[in-house]
């Protein structure tokens, strides 16, 4: 097992993509850092008090959406990288080499989760220091301050990098049961940007409307919104989306990884390589 | 690697029994049985999608046989405890990341073959990509991914090689090179050496046995010497007096058929149809060895309808 991390830990470092996406990552959430810090800034001072503008968030909230945004909004970039990893297998069809090496499919499964669940804490490391780095400046000099010494946003930030780095994981079970590449980057596009956030705020919505609050209870067990429970925190929570407990987060997160692992340990690694 | 490890080279036998496999109503391989020696280069041959590389991917535990089996000394590829260390294999498209380098893309595998770095530099520079070690797989020339591929074979310094197709893309000078290095590493090092090809003429010079398959069966096995000498026999006679050599022919027991001008004559050599027509007083106008070229028997091996009689 040992030797099969080793071997997978050096797929990943030994092509450029891990750390392209990573800066790309980093990049982004530091944008996206920098206009939620703005804008969270900019409510709460010409709200002219804490707690007069319904939509308004200041001082703890403030900060918490800002500097969660890589694990609100930045998910999909550990992952595709972990989807990639067992993606790009078949698409290149290193797959052989690779069962050839280490015939036990299970073990080359195991060790790429495993493995990627250490790139994926890069990912959460590098993804929640763009949006702190993007946002502090600006919650600091327009806002109501960093709270960065705050206990409660120290656990959002700790929980924001193992959050992320299930995401990584996930995608290694994604693109096992979907081993076409260009077709699990559809469908992580697809679903983490329309299909998701789409459904969240239907299931709620409609959950209300025909008074069966089951569906709106729904909406929190799909993948980020369990994320955001692990996180404790959230772009979407702030704006009174309700969240799971942070343990049942992380049990729906770690379920979801499980699931599409052993879905793929099933199917595609099953399958003749031919 | 440590030199100690690499002083005793153990070559494994190769026993395919029965392997069967289906891909909906084509029966890719059918019932095959052969054995691959070591301290010999086997062909494995046969015509394109005569289920060559399904058989190989089977052996290599790639592909799940529907029935039979293929045992490295006795036990199944995905069974080795170290499989790099006993088999190492390079299948037709020699897949690499296009975005690795040679030695990342050794580095790579390294760890599953327990060997360090040192020995990733040391099988570049034998296959003769010392210099372009850094340099990405993805603008490699096929000739370069076949000596790549190789490379990455001989990582884990096992006994056995299976290489598909290995000759593909490589310049005649590569061919050439190939050639002295697969025998050296089986007649030297008393490898196994299995070496799939769609053509004989590429592996004649290489290999001391040859195992034909057509149609997913078996049509020939022996060694690459016996295959020459059904090659020979074939003659061409121009005479006047055909029915004395239909005669001669009856009475030594060889297959004919007639031709304007003479008659054609299976099953012997040119020296002993010659020395009998002698021997018989038959006039000879002309005497030609047909020597059905090697090219040829492989030909009549493998076509359809001669494998079914065959089989």
């Amino acid at each position: 097992m040992i030797a099969t991390l080793r071997s997978e830990w050096r797929k990943v470092v030994s092509t450029r993509m891990w750390w392209i996406l990573a800066l790309v990552m980093f990049g982004y959430m530091a944008f996206l850092g920098a206009v939620i810090g703005f804008s969270v800034s900019q409510a709460s001072g010409s709200g002219g008090g804490a707690g007069m503008d319904g939509g308004a968030l200041s001082g703890l909230e403030a900060a918490q959406s800002t500097y969660t945004i890589g694990a609100s909004l930045g998910y999909v970039f550990p992952l595709i990288v972990g989807a990639l990893a067992m993606t790009g297998e078949f698409r290149h069809q290193t797959i052989t080499p690779s069962f050839l090496f280490q015939p036990r499919r299970g073990v080359v499964l195991g060790a790429k989760l495993l493995v990627n669940l250490g790139i994926g804490v890069i990912y959460g490391v590098v993804g929640t220091l763009g949006a702190v780095l993007g946002g502090a400046p600006l919650l600091a000099t327009l806002g109501d301050g960093l709270y960065l010494g705050n206990g409660e946003v120290l656990g959002n930030l700790f929980f924001s990098v193992i959050a992320l780095a299930i995401w990584a994981v996930i995608g290694v079970g994604l693109g096992t049961m979907l081993p076409n590449q260009v077709a699990a980057i559809v469908v992580i596009l697809a679903f983490t940007q329309f299909v998701e956030p789409i459904l969240r705020i239907g299931l709620i919505a409609g959950g209300d409307a025909a008074d069966v609050p089951a569906l709106g209870d729904v909406a929190m067990f799909l993948p980020g919104a369990a994320a955001e429970a692990l996180v404790g925190s959230s772009f979407y929570a702030a704006s009174g989306i309700g969240l799971l407990d942070r343990w049942e987060g992380a049990l729906v997160l770690v379920a979801y990884a499980v699931v599409f692992a052993v879905v793929g340990r099933f199917t595609t690694l099953k399958r003749d390589v031919t | 690697m440590d030199p100690r490890e690499r002083t005793i080279v153990q070559g494994a036998t190769l026993e395919i029994r029965n392997l069967t496999k289906t891909f909906g109503p084509v029966r890719a391989v059918d019932d095959l049985s052969f054995n691959v020696q070591p301290g010999r280069v086997t062909g494995f041959l046969g015509p394109n999608g005569a289920g060559k590389t399904t058989s190989l991917r089977m052996l290599l535990g790639l592909v799940d046989a529907d029935g039979g089996t293929a045992t490295i000394d006795g036990q199944r590829y995905v069974d080795l405890p170290s499989p790099a260390s006993v088999v190492g294999a390079a299948l037709e498209a020699a897949s690499f990341h296009p975005g690795r380098s040679a030695l990342d893309h050794l580095r790579v595998h390294a760890p599953l073959a327990g060997v360090s770095d040192a020995r990733c530099h040391e099988v570049l520079d034998l296959v003769g990509l010392g210099s372009v070690k850094g340099r990405k797989a993805g603008g490699f020339s096929l000739g370069m991914r076949q000596r790549l591929g190789l490379a990455t074979t001989l990582l884990g310094d096992p006994g056995v090689l299976v290489l598909d197709e290995p000759a593909n893309g490589l310049d005649p000078e590569g061919i050439v090179w190939m050639r002295g290095f697969l025998r050296h590493l089986a007649h030297s090092e008393g490898r196994t050496v299995l070496v799939s090809s769609h053509v004989l003429g590429e592996v004649q010079a290489t290999v001391d046995d040859v195992v034909v398959i057509a149609g997913g069966r078996l049509v020939h096995e022996s060694s690459l010497a016996d295959l020459v000498a059904m090659a020979a026999d074939k003659v061409k006679v121009v005479t006047p007096d055909v029915e004395g050599f239909t005669r001669l022919a009856t009475e030594r027991g060889w297959e004919f058929e007639a031709v304007s001008g003479g008659l054609v004559i299976l099953g012997a050599a040119p020296a002993e149809v010659g020395a009998a027509a002698f021997a018989a007083g038959l006039e000879i106008h002309g005497l030609a060895g047909e020597g059905q070229g090697l090219e040829e028997v492989f030909l009549s091996l493998t076509a359809p309808r001669e494998a079914e009689v065959a089989a």
